[in-house]
């Protein structure tokens, strides 16, 4: 059963370029006695920009955290480039995770009180090794500069940074990596309105430039429709409804599609 | 910072000088004997008076502080270790590393502490570095408890998951990212358990089976001073408000540490 698996996620891979699949995924919360993700299935074909929608708690970020294996599943599996995560030798995941990032909601959350920025993207190329220690700073200013910010944010901790400045932080080390795959986990819904844009657009411009491959995550079917490809809805930890955007958002199927395109029109 | 704070960080500041300091502040050479000025009461040449063997009790009381001190921070240093390596462990950890440690840390805070030392002491020799080994690895359990506390909130921090995502080992993120955020609530205990630690010396020195004289300590001074205290108030009063004040001062600072935390 499962040499089939691996054997037809590598096949979907390399015939229509499948780069994530997900398959059955699970994940419970003892505590709460609920099914945060419940049993969802969906690709991730290379190079487009699938969206996420779903009202806050329905279970999207803790689907961002599974696909990432930043927490464990409790059924189901995930194939990139057909190779099962699941059942992966622990370097080799090492390997593969430099190919799947991920930029969070909150960025007072996401970087580290006490470090630098110069540290945050340099603790990147410590890990991996790929750059040598002299160039490490000329790489971390090129990439500061890449997301729009410079040399002098450097020696700066994040407290000094605006929530912008911080997100582009975040950006950058994601992008420091190297990688296929980003989630954006709602990367703009914690800034101002006129933030939003500019990060939006920061993240367009680098998807195009590298042909990079998102799952963009928001409750902002606004934002999704500008800049995805197609669309995902989520509700109380299942999918309900996937497609084109236009599709979805011309034609929703479903009830709480429905719903939704509704609310987000009364704004 | 408010006053006792601050009052309290010039006790503690003023005899970490002493310590450092005391070869140059000491008038006399601590052991030395003058069998002509046996007990004599504090004067401009003694100002603290001498003891039962005639040796300047201000000599012995500023190189006293030096060994008071060290046990002090030596011993809680090694509770440091011991109960932050643990604490992350069982915090970062979780499941199985987390039951045992905890249930470690409920066992050996059964045990009375103070008698525990004695009786260790009392099977191994009293030297000055048995006293800090077993009053640090006694002593560790709070700290260890705070900084699983303070691990367990902090790993479910978005940061911590980035670090995950760019690949960083487990004793990277434990040993770079969550201990250094984790240290606040542990230095307050680490602050306070110095006090601790310089009262249990002073008390097994006092008793006997702590640092052994010739060796000036605040405790074996006291001790000596118990045998005199007729004769010689002196011998007890100086080394007595020395403890005291020294446990003060480090009360004092922790307490104000903790308030400016949780602020």
């Amino acid at each position: 059963m499962y040499q089939n698996n691996q054997r037809g996620a590598a096949l979907r891979y390399s015939n229509k370029m499948e780069l994530l699949i997900i398959d059955n995924l699970r994940k419970g919360f003892k505590k709460h006695k609920v099914r945060a993700v419940d049993d969802v299935s969906f690709s991730v074909f290379k190079g487009e920009v699938l969206g996420l929608v779903g009202e806050s708690g329905c279970g999207k970020s803790t689907l961002a955290k599974l696909v990432l294996r930043l927490l464990g599943a409790d059924k189901g599996s995930i194939f990139y480039k057909g190779k099962d995560l699941f059942n992966i030798s622990h370097n080799d995941m090492r390997k593969t995770r430099k190919d799947l990032q991920i930029i969070f909601q909150d960025p007072y959350a996401s970087l580290d009180p006490r470090m630098k920025i110069g540290k945050v993207i340099e603790e990147v190329y410590d890990i991996y090794k790929n750059v040598s220690e002299n160039n490490r700073k000329s790489k971390t200013i090129e990439l500061l500069e890449t997301v729009g910010l410079g040399e002098t944010y450097l020696n700066r901790l994040p407290s000094e940074l605006s929530g912008g400045e911080r997100q582009r932080v975040g950006i950058a080390r994601a992008l420091a990596t190297d990688p296929e795959f980003i989630i954006c986990d709602e990367p703009v819904s914690s800034l101002d309105i006129s933030v939003q844009a500019q990060i939006l657009n920061l993240l367009i411009e680098l998807q195009k430039r590298k042909n990079l491959t998102y799952l963009f995550i928001s409750h902002d079917l606004g934002v999704i429709g500008s800049i995805c490809d197609r669309v995902m809805v989520m509700q109380s930890g299942k999918l309900i409804e996937s497609g084109s955007c236009e599709n979805v958002f011309k034609n929703p199927q479903h009830q709480y599609t429905k719903t939704l395109l509704e609310s987000a029109l009364l704004r | 910072m408010n006053k006792l704070t601050l009052f309290g960080l010039g006790i503690v500041g003023f005899f970490i000088i002493v310590a450092i300091f005391a070869p140059v502040i000491a008038p006399y050479n601590p052991g030395q004997i003058d069998i002509e000025n046996i007990l004599t009461p504090p004067s401009s040449s003694h100002i603290f008076g001498t003891d039962s063997l005639g040796r300047d009790l201000f000599s012995r009381m500023v190189y006293g502080s030096r060994i008071s001190l060290m046990v002090g921070f030596i011993a809680v240093g090694i509770a440091g270790l011991i109960g932050i390596a643990l604490g992350a462990i069982a915090g970062y950890y979780g499941k199985w590393a987390d039951t045992v440690i905890m249930r470690f840390i409920d066992i050996m805070l059964c045990f009375p502490t103070f008698f525990l030392i004695l009786a260790v002491i009392a099977l191994l020799e009293p030297s000055i570095i048995n006293i800090m080994v077993i009053i640090g690895v006694t002593s560790w359990m709070g700290m260890a408890r705070l900084m699983r506390a303070e691990i367990l909130s902090l790993k479910e921090r978005d940061f911590i998951y980035a670090e995950k995502a760019i690949g960083a080992s487990d004793l990277r993120i434990i040993a770079r990212h969550l201990i250094p955020n984790a240290m606040a609530p542990v230095l307050v205990s680490v602050t306070l358990g110095i006090a601790g630690a310089i009262l249990v010396e002073s008390g097994l020195s006092f008793l006997g089976i702590g640092v052994q004289p010739p060796t000036p300590s605040w405790g074996n001074i006291l001790s000596e001073g118990k045998a005199v205290m007729g004769a010689g108030w002196w011998m007890m009063l100086f080394p007595g408000l020395s403890i005291f004040i020294t446990v003060l001062g480090y009360n004092l600072l922790g307490e104000g540490i903790r308030e400016k935390l949780l602020k």
